[in-house]
Parts: structure tokens; sequence; C-alpha cells
């Protein structure tokens, strides 16, 4: 049996192992991470920190006195041969178990009342000043249009700072024998508000607001497959004027032209993203008011990320995605075509190899044609 | 001796009761066998059914909830708006279904009868109802399978719509606990035949019935649930 | 309790097909036996070795993690281990190791010769070896099961052709677990019928120890539980294979139904997980600190509680799902609700601490060790019962953090307690208890310095079930610590295979009675004869083998009795004293059930079967059929107990 002293000694080390671990854990960085629920920036998020602190602080409370309680007896109790061999046998106290029933019971009733009226006050519908937003889920991007507004845009939801906006989240699109519908996602801003489930099949919506402009960022939270990791995406809430502009802004045409007068490609890089490489089978890149199978990417360049979010829109970085997407980011889209015919395309396929049939292959010129093009599409 | 217990499977608990006076010799030697109390050491130690029984009333709780989770997935998906495809009222025929579902209910009749039989010793009378019940479990696979065809003739299979999905795998599932119920019967029937199955094994029959029973009313809730229950 | 025999008519020979095995020694033996205690044996390796292959999934996913942007793992193979980990812990660690005490110590407890049923015993095992043999063959057949241990539909129940989910990771999956159910079913209907059947005389059900409870608890957890989660994979393998429209929401099916039918097996999973834990930790803290549990009947009926109320709170896994205010409010407040009884079973824990004469064994330092890192996951679970936090907190690491604070914290911490407590009971030796000192401190830090961080991780934004993240978001120095903690338990473990070889060298002798126990496991040699019990005990209290040794004087104080009891005339202390001393050679008498091949037969079919089934091939399906037809004929032909 171990003596008092290095016992004590080891519970020190347990003790400083998790002050290390607490004080890791408090880097600037982390705080300033953008993604941080403890950093409430919105009505939401705010009401659930305020539950959220007080119960976090009575756990931690118990929690500690527990953990001293089982110390504390284990070494006051501690077997001493001669003066405590045969205990006396406590077989039970009703008054204590009594005692100890109810007062977790009454802790939980405090813990519970506002735990109901916050489940309620957050599941209220924000009413019609709410800005409408939908937000489809698929793999592994997500895709914001503005029913009202009739704008569609991916990656990055631009909301106005200071009204909440109702997001209504749909796993499907299409009606009837046309319908077509992906797997779960999960919507979570955490700055702004819980998480809520994209489901097939079930209109669910949750509301976020940002107190004031800025930048905050959210992430798929339901595992959605090979690159459930990689399905980022940022709000970016602007003034009430800025918003409006940027509005007015997405609903312009392209800022160059995809097609001429006559129905053909305007350019030699519209004709490589029409003819040559088909990538208006899966993308729209002259009309921001309509959803296809890939991102609308009308005013790509107006966004300051791609690839859900994973990376800066940067010449480099689209030179890159366009020749060989797959390599960045995972995706099951070898050797696919859309509309699906042997394989369907989860995910943008790779021009460099497995190519999808019956298509070319793509030289770093003819990418570098297709980025700068995409890069004029403000 | 202790005896030898084939019906528990287990070796034998021959421990006297708690005052069994007089039963116990002073000095015990291992191997001693101290005669068993009836009428007492079981009471608090031991529910009064037998093992077998007990094991197959609780594999048939959990059926229930098997079952229960496709019957509730069926009601789930029943109503379920915008489905095309043929419905319940297409395909369903109540007067057929009944018949099927009357003669399975006979079958439990018989099965009743056959335990009679073998409890009393007879023999002869017990393979005869345990055919019978095996015939009637046969006809009424059969009239699954003419439905089960007569409805996919009319356009419902398992990816027509939810309907097809969840009442086909239901009472697909159904059909092979029948099926199975079937075979075990007709080999209790084949020992009998050898010689091999007599009075004192009448509980492996009392099991095998209690199978069957269940089996019978599971069909009984689904008829009711699925066939007779009015279609929105 | 009366005995039906058999009478055989004389004329006729039983057509054997096979003869029967004879051995009960020897390495071949193992295969064919139905004895309880080395079925034990054989659930408690497997499951130590899965727990060794589940915690190499584990390193390699923090090596992954260890920095951002990690190249170790592609997000195939990461997607691949998270799952096996995952699944193989819950169902091929947690369970079976459950199983294997339950096996080994229920009917020593209730002082029986074996189970109701010792050829379905053995078979329970070798199914879910087979399972789990089956399952990890997926990695060498084209991809391992990849939709996360709970495979959440659609992704898992699109057909192969949709692309969600290439591969046929997910069909070796359902098939697999529902092999893995069909053993847990028949091995819990086995358990609760020797416990209500089986118990040596004046054994009533409030004189049971509180493991013995808690495995009858346990069992019909499993035999409920089970068949939702049968119904639940029936379709998701339906939906890939036979394009049945159970989840096809674009034809109106509805993935949350699989949810519901998942939950409702997966609530009531995890306290089939982790009651056993409590009750051998039950049955440790007693044992060391030489006094009763305190509040016994309490701790009795606060499991039966949690039994019942377990099954009320299953969608507290779905708060994010859009269930609705109304419907989480009532789960929120039902999972509040079953706090309680989980609370009051951990201050009876403490009570029983107080006062008493402790000796800081190995075994109880792990089950104090349970009660403080069991307390932290509760805690952090009452968190989650906070509705609108838990919309923070699921599917981040927050909730990682949670479930491995009560399974790691708490059921593993309890099985190395029962470890240390039981292995000289089973083997006849001691584990060395420094060793043991050494191999908890090490699991100790190891484990809070793996799992603490994941609470901050998680509230700080990171996702779970992500197979890299960037840089940049303060979650590369709590990674790096982690990952560091993550190779500390892998040491931790090592430490305990070494102290298990190191001991066996060893060999310090364990007696029949080395902790001064309480239940009837410690009134027999150690190891057992394979007969158990010279006699049949009578039981004449609750711990009734500490009753033969100690009474209470007036003030309630232990007062130790005549060694030999040479005062007590009683049928219940003969008894006791010829079990005590009974060696192998005095069994001469008893017939035990004898061993058999079929149970390792027509489990060796189910694989078969398994493999028609995820490539809807005959050719395995006759081979299949036949073992098992075969197998189950054969065995039911066969007598339990053959006649000498």
């Amino acid at each position: 049996m171990t003596p008092r002293r290095s016992r004590g000694r080891r519970l020190v080390l347990v003790a400083a192992a998790f002050l290390a671990v607490a004080l890791a854990g408090c880097s600037e960085e982390l705080k300033n991470n953008k993604q941080n629920s403890l950093q409430p920036k919105g009505p939401a998020a705010e009401k659930i920190n305020n539950l959220f602190v007080p119960v976090t602080a009575i756990a931690i409370f118990i929690g500690i006195a527990i953990l001293v309680a089982v110390v504390v007896l284990a070494i006051r109790f501690r077997y001493r041969p001669g003066k405590n061999e045969n205990p006396k046998q406590i077989h039970g106290n009703t008054k204590l178990e009594i005692g100890w029933t109810i007062l977790p019971a009454l802790i939980l009733a405090v813990i519970a009342v506002p735990t109901v009226s916050t489940i309620f006050d957050l599941a209220k519908d924000p009413g019609p000043q709410a800005l409408n937003v939908v937000v489809e889920g698929k793999q592994w991007w997500w895709q914001f249009s503005y029913p009202d507004q009739k704008v569609v845009t991916a990656d990055e939801l631009v909301i106005p700072a200071g009204r909440p906006v109702k997001v209504h989240l749909t796993a499907c699109n299409g009606t009837g024998a046309a319908k077509v519908c992906n797997v779960i996602h999960s919507f979570w801003v955490p700055e702004l508000n819980g998480k809520k489930d994209v489901v097939p099949g079930h209109d669910n919506w949750t509301t976020i607001e940002a107190d004031n402009p800025g930048t905050y960022l959210g992430q798929c939270a339901e595992y959605c497959g090979l690159s459930h990791a990689n399905m980022r995406f940022r709000v970016i809430a602007k003034s009430k004027d800025d918003f409006a502009q940027w509005v007015s802004d997405q609903q312009q045409g392209p800022a160059v032209p995809l097609l001429g007068p006559d129905g053909k490609p305007a350019g030699d890089a519209q004709d490589l993203v029409v003819n040559t490489f088909a990538c208006t089978n899966c993308h729209i890149l002259d009309d921001s008011s309509k959803a296809a199978y890939g991102p609308n990417l009308t005013h790509l360049a107006s966004r300051s990320t791609f690839a859900s979010g994973t990376y800066p829109l940067t010449r480099d970085n689209l030179i890159k995605w366009v020749m060989n997407a797959p390599s960045m980011i995972p995706m099951e889209s070898q050797g696919c075509r859309l509309p699906p015919g042997e394989k369907p395309c989860v995910g943008m396929p790779s021009f460099t190899e497995n190519t999808p049939k019956g298509l070319p292959s793509m030289t770093r010129t003819q990418a570098e044609q297709i980025a700068d093009y995409l890069l004029e599409l403000k | 001796m202790s005896t030898v217990d084939t019906t528990h499977d287990t070796p034998g608990n021959d421990g006297p009761g708690p005052d069994s006076p007089g039963a116990t010799p002073a000095r015990l030697t291992p191997g001693d066998v101290v005669p068993v109390d009836p009428g007492h050491g079981g009471d608090d130690s031991h529910t009064g059914v037998a093992n077998a029984k007990l094991a197959m009333w609780l594999f048939l709780s959990s059926d229930c909830l098997f079952f229960g989770a496709f019957i509730a997935t069926y009601l789930l998906y029943r109503d379920r708006g915008g489905q095309t495809g043929p419905t319940p009222k297409d395909v369903f025929s109540i007067p057929f279904t009944s018949v099927t579902s009357f003669i399975l209910l006979m079958s439990s009749l018989a099965m009743v009868l056959a335990l009679a039989a073998i409890q009393r010793g007879d023999y002869r009378r017990f393979r005869i109802w345990l055919l019978a019940t095996a015939l009637f479990g046969a006809v009424f696979i059969g009239g699954q399978i003419y439905e089960f065809t007569e409805f996919t003739r009319k356009g419902l299979n398992v990816s027509t719509n939810l309907f097809g999905s969840s009442f086909f795998v239901l009472t697909g599932l159904h059909g092979a606990h029948v099926t199975v119920g079937i075979v075990w019967l007709m080999s209790l029937w084949g020992m009998s035949m050898q010689g091999r199955l007599t009075q004192g094994d009448a509980e492996r029959v009392e099991v095998a019935g209690l199978y069957w029973h269940f089996v019978d009313i599971v069909w009984i809730v689904i008829f009711t649930v699925i066939y007779l229950l009015p279609q929105p | 309790m009366t005995t039906v025999t058999r009478s055989l008519p004389k004329t006729s020979t039983p057509a054997v097909p096979l003869r029967r095995p004879k051995a009960t020694t020897g390495f071949w033996s193992w295969f064919t036996t139905v004895d309880h205690k080395k079925i034990g044996i054989m659930y408690g390796a497997a499951a130590l070795f899965f727990f060794v292959v589940a915690g190499v999934e584990a390193l390699l996913i923090r090596l992954q993690l260890a920095g951002p942007n990690g190249t170790v793992l592609t997000a195939s193979q990461y997607n691949t281990m998270f799952t096996m980990h995952g699944t193989t812990m819950v169902f091929f660690v947690g369970m079976p190791m459950a199983v294997a005490f339950g096996n080994y110590f229920v009917p020593l407890q209730i002082g029986a010769r074996d189970v109701a049923f010792p050829r379905i015993n053995a078979f329970g095992f070798w199914v879910i070896a087979a399972g789990g043999i089956f399952m990890y063959s997926s990695f060498l057949l084209g991809g391992a099961p990849n939709g996360g241990w709970f495979g959440y539909t659609p992704l898992t129940s699109t057909p192969i052709a949709g692309g969600a989910l290439p591969g046929h990771g997910p069909d070796f999956w359902a098939v697999g677990l529902v092999m893995l159910g069909i053993g847990s079913t028949t091995s819990a209907i086995n358990f609760i019928v020797t416990i209500l059947n089986m118990r040596a005389p004046g054994m009533t059900l409030m004189r049971m120890p509180v493991f013995t409870w808690m495995m009858l608890i346990v069992a019909f957890l499993t035999v409920f539980a089970i068949p939702p989660l049968t119904a639940a994979l029936i379709m998701v393998f339906f939906d890939r294979n036979f394009d049945t429209l159970f989840f096809v929401a674009a034809k109106g099916g509805d993935p949350l139904l699989y949810q519901h039918l998942f939950w409702i097996f997966g609530h009531p999973e995890v306290y089939i997980l982790i009651l056993p834990g409590m009750g051998i930790v039950s049955e440790v803290l007693p044992v060391f600190s030489r006094k009763p549990l305190f509040g016994y009947s309490v701790v009795i009926f606060s499991g039966i509680a949690i039994g019942f109320l377990g099954w009320g709170v299953w969608a507290h896994h779905m708060f994010a799902t859009g269930l609705g205010p109304v419907t989480i409010t009532a789960f929120g407040l039902a999972t509040m609700l079953i706090a309680i009884p989980t609370g009051v079973k951990i201050f009876n824990w403490l009570g029983t601490v107080y006062g008493g004469a402790v000796k800081l064994t190995t075994a109880m330092l792990f089950s104090l060790g349970f009660v403080a890192m069991f307390t932290l996951g509760g805690l952090s679970g009452v968190m989650h019962s906070v509705v609108p936090a838990d919309t923070q907190q699921t599917d981040t690491y927050f909730v990682v953090a949670h479930f491995h604070y009560v399974l790691f914290g708490g059921l593993v911490f309890a099985i190395f307690s029962g470890f240390y407590f039981w292995w000289p009971k089973i083997f006849g030796h001691f584990l060395d208890e420094r060793l043991g000192k050494i191999n908890f401190w090490v699991m100790l830090v190891g484990f809070n310095v793996t799992f603490f961080p994941m609470h901050i991780l998680g509230l700080t934004g990171m996702p779970r079930r992500t197979y890299r993240y960037p840089a940049g978001y303060g979650w590369t120095g709590l990674n790096q610590i982690v990952s560091v903690g993550g190779f500390l338990v892998a040491l931790a473990t090592l430490i305990f295979v070494v102290n298990v070889i190191f001991s066996a060298v060893k060999r310090k002798p364990a007696g029949g009675d080395p902790w001064d126990g309480r239940s009837l496991e410690w009134s027999i040699p150690s190891p057992p004869p394979s007969y158990n019990f010279a006699q049949t005990p009578i039981v004449m209290a609750r711990d009734d083998w500490w009753h033969h040794k100690y009474t209470e004087d007036a003030e309630g104080r232990l007062v130790a009795l005549p060694t030999g009891g040479s005062d007590d005339d009683s049928p219940s202390a003969a008894i006791a004293k010829v079990n005590a001393h009974a060696s192998e050679a005095d069994g001469r008498g008893i017939h035990l059930p004898s061993p058999s091949f079929y149970p390792l037969l027509v489990a060796a079919g189910l694989p078969f079967l398994g493999y028609a089934a995820v490539y809807q091939d005959i050719y395995y399906l006759i081979p299949g059929l036949f073992l098992l037809l075969f197998g189950i004929y054969a065995w039911g032909l066969e007598p339990g107990t053959e006649e000498h």
C-alpha cells in the first residue's frame, strides 16, 4: 500500500495534467476562431450561452465535490491494522437516501425551468420581418438561395446584421418523379445558434441573427460521407445598406457573358466551359436566379472562398481545382457523368485522371484560361 | 446417482431446502446426494416455470418488439401522402385473406389438440394433429404466396411505393416465421415416427406450441392492422 | 422443482451424426466446451483482443488528428477507422466483456453449477466471434464499414449505385450486427432463465449480489432492445440491396424512422453497457471497505428504475433533428429524470467507503476511479439534457468527451477493476499489484489527458467525425495533447498485458478467498473445480459467504467468527466447509453437461449466410444453410448430458 505522500504526489500530477489542458485551451486563436459557441454573437446563441454557463458552473462544482470526496474518503478511511480492521457494518440510512434523492431532483428542477422556456423561446417563428433563406445540403457543399430576392449562391451565406433570418433547411430538390434527395447534414454556425439537422423529406428550419456585421464560420455537423470534414461555410453579416447593395449586385447578370447573342460561347474560355469540358452540365455561370447540380458560379468572384469554404479564392487554387478537384477535396467522382449514366457525380470530377467518359484531359493552359474567366465573374 | 435431466439440459440441482428436518447428515462429503424436498427449496429461488418454457416466453417477447417495429413502420408509412402506385384498396382481397387467416387460426386449434394428445400418451392422435397443424400452416403460406404473386401482377412490389416496401417486408418476415414453425413441427412429427418423442417429452411440444401460437397471434394483429383497419 | 427424467425406449439407438466429444481438458476441448467458466474466459479473451484492435484504430485516428490537415490517413480510411472503432468497442468489447464476467460469475454467485442452457451459451460466444471475424473480413474484401457506428440513413441505405457510401462496408456492418444480435439475445435469455430458475435454495432475489442483479436487468434490456435494432438493420440492408423505400425521402420514406428505431435500441444499449460495470463496482467497493454496500435495496431499485426509464429517453440523441419543442421538452425532462437514480448510486457507493477500512488494491483503485470518472461523464450528460445547450454540443467533440467519460472512465475502469478483483479466482494466481497500480495511474492520467480537452474542442466549434481540421482555429494544441493522451492509454493497456504475462509466469498463488470476499464465488477453491459447488449451498442471508465468517456485535461492529465455524452446525455451514475444500476429483459423482460440436457448427454457418447476403451469391447460401440446419437438427437430437 502506497504511503500517503507519494499518493498525494500522484494526485498533484493528475491535477497538473488537468491544468495544463485547461490553460492550453485558453489561447486567443481558439477564442477568436469565429466558430466558438462560447462567443455568442447573436440573440439565439446568447440565450443558449446564458443557460449553458450556470449549468456548467453547477456541474463543475458538483464534479469537483465528488472528486474531492472520493480522494478524501479513500485516504481518511484507509485500513489501519489494529485500529479499524472491523468497521461498523452500516447497511444504509433511509433519511440520507431520501435526502440525496431529493437534492439532485431539486437541482434538476431548477435547471429544467429555464431550459424549457428557452426551448420554446428558440422555437418561435421569427415573424414576417425575417429574411427567408433556403439552405440545401449537398455532398459536400452548401447551396444558399434567397427565394424572395431570386438569388442562388453557394458557400457564403450573406445576411443583413441585426435582422432575424429564417433558414429553411432542405436536402431535396425537385418534385414528384423528379425529386432527388441527398443525405442528412447539419447546419451549424456556433456563434449565432445551435445546430439544426438537414433531413431529407423534412421541412426543418432555424433562425439565425447576427448582432453586428462580421464573418461567422459554420460547418456541417452530421457525418455525411467522404468529405464531411470539408463541408464548411461562412455567414457574412452586412449592414442594412451593404446587404441591399449585395443583393442588387447578385441579381445582375454575369459580369462577363457566357454565350453571345448567337447562342454560342462568347469567348475561348467560355468555349472550354460549355463545349470542351461540359462544365455547364453541372454549373450555371450566367444566371444567378437558378440552381443547378453544382454551385451557381455566376458571381463566383464576389466570394472570398470556394470549394465549400475550404480554400481561399485565389488564381492558383482555382487552376488546381478545375484541373483536379478531387486532389484538393476527396470526392466520389471518378469517371462520373451528369446526367447520371453509369456513375453519378458525387462531387466534381477530375480532368487529369479518371476523367468523365467522353471528355478530354485538361491542360494547364486551359485551366488557366478557365480560372481567369471565373475570376472575372464578380 | 443424480438424475439425468435432459429436458432442462442442466446439471441437476440437488441441494436440500433450507429447513428439511433430519434430511442432512451431520458430515457431508462431496458427491453425497441430499434428497430434494420438493415442497421447499424451490419457492424463493425458482419461478416454477420450466427453463425451456421460460426461455421461449422470453424469446417470444423479444420477437414481439421485432414485429412491433415493422408494424409501426407500416402504420407510419401507410398514410404518407404523395405515394403513387397501387394502394391497399387496389390490391387487397379481404375475403381471400380472411379465409387464409381462419385456416391459420384453426392450425392453432390443431396444435392444442396435438399437445393434449401427447400429454395423455396418445401418440397416433398426436401425430395426426401435428400434421394437421403443419398442413394448415402450409396452406396459409400457399395463400400468402398466391397473394404476393397477385399483388406483383397488379403492379405492387417492394420498390413500387412505401406501402409495397413495408407490406412485403412485414408479411414476408411473418411468413418466414411460419415456415420455420412448419419445419419445426415436421421435425417433431419425424421424431415421433421414430419413437423418439414420448409422453415425457410433452414439454418440447408445448414449447413448439407456444411458438406456433405466437406466430398465429402476430398474424391476427397484422391482419387487423393492415387489412381490416379502415384505409384513409 | 421437479426434475423430469427422460426414458429412452430400449429398442432404438439414438442416431448421432457426429461422435460426441468427451474431452473437457486440453486445447481442442475449448472448441466444444459448454462449461460457463471456459466460455467466460473465451468471451473475455475475445473482448480483450478486440479492445486492442479498436484501440489501434483509435491511435490511428489520433495520429491523423495530431496536426492540422493531417495526411496519415485518407478521408476514406479515417471514416472507416472511426466507424470500426465505435462499432468494435460497443459490440465486440463492451457487451462481450460484460457477458464474460457474467458467464463466469453469475452461476457462481447464485450457487449454480452452470447456466440453464450450456450449449446455447457456447453458441452465443461462437456467434459473436464469427460476427467479429465476418465484419473484420470486410477490410480484405473491398471495404470495411464506413457509415459511423450508428449508421444513419440515407447515407448507409442508399444503394451502392447511388454513390453516397461506396463499397460493401454498410452491408457488412448491417449483416454483422444482425449476427451479433442473435448471439446477444440468446445469451441474454440464458442469463434470465439461469438467474430466475437456478438460484441455490434460500437465495431470494433480494439476497443476490448486485453484480448478478445488474446482469439480470441487462439481460432483460438486451432481449427487448436488440429487436428494434435488427428491424432497422434489415430495413437498411433491404433499401441498399433490394430497392425498398424505407428511407428513400424522394418517395416519402423517412430517414428519421431509422434514427428512432436505432436509438430505441441505442439508449437501452448504453445502459446494457454500463450496468454490468456498476455491478462490478458494487462488488469491489464493499469488499475493500470491509463494509456492506450502503443501501443495497436502493442500489437495486435504482438499477431497475434506470432499466425502465432508459426506454423513455431515446430521442435525446435526436435533439437537433427538428422534432419540435414539445417532443424535445418531454425527452429533455425524461433525461434529467434518469440522472436521479444514477446520482443516488454514486452517493451509495461513497456511503459504502465512508467509515470503512479501505484497502487500496488495484481493483479498489479502479472502482474508485470509476466513481469519480463516471460522475464527470454523468455531469456532462446532464449538460446535454439541457436541450438548447445540447444543440451546440451534440455532434461535436463535447459529446465524444461525454460518452468516453462514461464508457471508458466508467465501463472500462470497472472492467479493469473486475480483472484485478476476479483474476485470482479465475486463474488461481494474482495479477501483480505493483504493476497493477502503475497500470491504474497511467490509465487514469492518460484517459483524462485524452478526453478532457475534447470538452473544450467541442465547445469551441470542432465537429466530430472529421478526418481533418484546418490550422488557425486554435484546435491544434489541444488535439496534440489529446493524441499524446491516447498513447498514454495505449501504454497503460500494454502494462496490463505485461502484467498478465508476468503474473502467469510468477504465479503468486491465491486461495479460495484472497480478498476476504462476501459472495459465494469466494467460498470455493481458486480456480473453481469444474462442477463449482460440491454441494449446492444453502443461502441464509445476503452476502452469505461473509456471514459464515463474521457477525455483528450490538453496535454493528464486525466480529470474526472462529475459523472453521466449529460452533456452527447448520447444514448451510457444513456445505460451505465442504465446498471450500473440494477438489476436482471430489466431483466424481456429479454429472455436468457434456461438451458438444454443434454450437460451433451452427455458429460457423452464419458467416456463410452473411456472405450470401452481402454478395447475393447462392454459392455461400448452400454451405451456410447446410451447416445451420444440420447443426440445429443434430443439436436437437443430442441430449444435454450424456449418460455414462
